[in-house]
């Protein structure tokens, strides 16, 4: 059995789930839903910077441009730290490709022009 | 002097977003001044993601967001000044800014949106007990220099105070490698958003210490030692409760004020959201001086702050067409039991166009409330909400039809269902 807060709406109900996955507490389907995707695979978008060589920046705004697996997240920090992009960059732009093959890119989230 | 029809001070997401607005209703003489080197304000910083949901239907990070606004602002040919310090803002709105490569220049304008937004309480502000050592941030600061500097500011960190920039923040730190040993939050309730508690704290295994605050702060020269300790419902010390953290980094996330300096001099009431006291054009006490964003009440998503510029946008367009009048039935919104405060504070219920919004927070947290709006005894309107906690700001739209313009005094409060 586990327990957790929903995190969908400000209400943030209780949410208690047993083994087979039975959601409780929830005052609404969408706590069911979000309970069993965090038991069963919980994901998080990463956002983070990665060094720019620039005359302006000396850091780039980057995410993941869909949800990692969250035991992924520090070793994509891992990676990303190790990582190094050069101006001119646009947002989007795709500074780490498909990284540890999980067809996730890590993308730029500003302009840096020069 | 210079002269400008609209004069828009601070380039962040509220005054890009007015700016904006104000040029599609067909206002043509606009200038925006900003102090930093660029446009987007606080939201460069805010490199996470949550932002434009709402706006955009999409969830973006904070330099994306601000983007958008900036690209549109390029594209539009809307004029705008940056490391411009703005000095002065005379009753007659001659703005006074200074610049290095333009000196101190004067400019008359007919109508002013003031959108400088707010800065952060620090350790001075809420009197933090014990020593004066390097290492304690408020949690903004620490963030400037995490994200844009790429600096992180220490390795082993407490936060005290749970607002959403402090969450953010532990999170932050802690992905870039720094331990985060606990956040403390005076009140029994955190001050953050329920989704930052869990992506923030929880994951990372953070603990947050309700009702416990700073007792002591300890370091000659860089901070070494903080001890907490929970207090009781008066908020004193319980005996007894002493946590001590070894630590070099004390952040602070303790409160956001309007930075409504420029109206200090100026014969502007100040409300109760420490910001000036508008009108439902988001007008101040002064004719065609105007206010948005966090300059004048703290919001918690950026999408509101823009809807809120977009507001006084109207209002400063309806102003340079002399179409406020400020005339016919006036209300004064006041709040009521359970309510912080009510933005706007008065009504000129003939200016409105069609619609007409109240924004407000609730004290304290509620579950199954009805928040009711009255206009002298009657009730004009009532909603139901399951859930309402303080750090979320509630907007009810009211279409200009409700009001019965009988009675001078609006009050919006809140009963609880039992």
């Amino acid at each position: 059995m586990k327990e957790l807060t929903c995190i969908i709406c400000p209400r943030g109900c209780h949410l208690v789930v047993d083994d087979e996955l039975n959601v409780s507490g929830n005052t609404c389907p969408r706590g069911a839903v979000y309970a069993k995707q965090e038991l069963t695979h919980p994901t998080r978008t990463l956002t983070t910077t990665v060094r720019i060589v620039s005359e302006k920046e000396v850091s780039l705004p980057v995410k993941s441009d869909k949800p990692l697996p969250k035991e992924k997240i520090f070793d994509a920090m891992a990676l990303i730290n190790k990582t190094s992009v050069k101006a001119p960059i646009k947002i989007g732009d795709v500074v780490i490709k498909n990284i540890f093959g999980l067809d996730v890119n890590i993308v730029a989230t500003k302009d840096v022009s020069r | 002097m210079i002269k400008k029809r609209l004069v828009i001070i601070g380039g962040g997401s509220a005054g890009m977003a007015a700016a904006i607005k104000a040029y599609e209703l067909g206002e043509r003489d606009i200038l925006i001044i900003e102090k930093n080197a660029y446009l987007g304000g606080i939201l460069n910083q805010c490199i996470h993601n949550g932002f434009g949901l709402h706006e955009f239907k999409e969830e973006l990070t904070g330099p994306e967001f601000m983007t958008r606004f900036s690209k549109k602002v390029e594209e539009l040919g809307i004029p705008y000044r940056l490391n411009s310090n703005v000095l002065n803002i005379s009753n007659d709105k001659v703005v006074t800014y200074s610049n290095s490569q333009e000196g101190i220049v004067e400019v008359k304008a007919d109508a002013i949106i003031l959108s400088t937004g707010c800065y952060e309480r620090n350790a001075g502000a809420i009197q933090i007990p014990g020593d004066r050592p390097s290492g304690v941030y408020t949690a903004g600061q620490a963030q400037l220099f995490v994200n844009c500097y790429g600096y992180l500011v220490g390795k082993r960190v407490f936060i005290l105070g749970s607002g959403d920039i402090g969450l953010i923040m532990a999170r932050r730190m802690t992905l870039e490698g720094a331990k985060v040993l606990g956040v403390a939050e005076l009140m029994p309730y955190s001050a953050g958003l329920n989704r930052n508690i869990v992506q923030c704290l929880k994951d990372f295994n953070i603990p947050l210490y309700l009702s416990h605050t700073v007792k002591k702060v300890e370091g000659l020269s860089h901070l070494e030692k903080v001890t907490i300790a929970k207090v009781d419902e008066k908020m004193n010390f319980i005996e007894g409760t002493d946590i001590t953290f070894d630590v070099d980094t004390l952040l602070l996330s303790v409160g956001l004020l309007p930075n409504v300096d420029l109206f200090n001099k100026l014969p502007i009431r100040i409300s109760r959201t420490r910001g000036a006291v508008v009108n439902q054009a988001m007008e101040s006490d002064i004719r065609g001086i105007f206010a948005c964003g966090n300059v004048l009440h703290v919001h918690d998503l950026v999408d509101y702050v823009v809807e809120e510029a977009r507001e006084a946008a109207v209002g400063a367009v309806q102003y340079l067409n002399g179409e406020l009048k400020h005339e016919g039935h006036v209300y004064e919104v006041n709040p009521g039991n359970g309510i912080g405060y009510v933005v706007p504070q008065i009504v000129y219920i003939d200016d409105v166009k069609d619609k007409l919004s109240f924004k407000f927070r609730v004290r304290k947290p509620y579950k199954d409330v009805d928040i009711y709006i009255k206009e002298g005894d009657k009730v004009i309107k009532k909603i139901f909400k399951p859930a309402i906690i303080p750090s979320e700001m509630e907007i009810v739209k009211l279409d200009k039809s409700l009001f019965l313009k009988e009675a001078n005094e609006i009050s919006v409060y809140v009963e609880e269902r039992k």
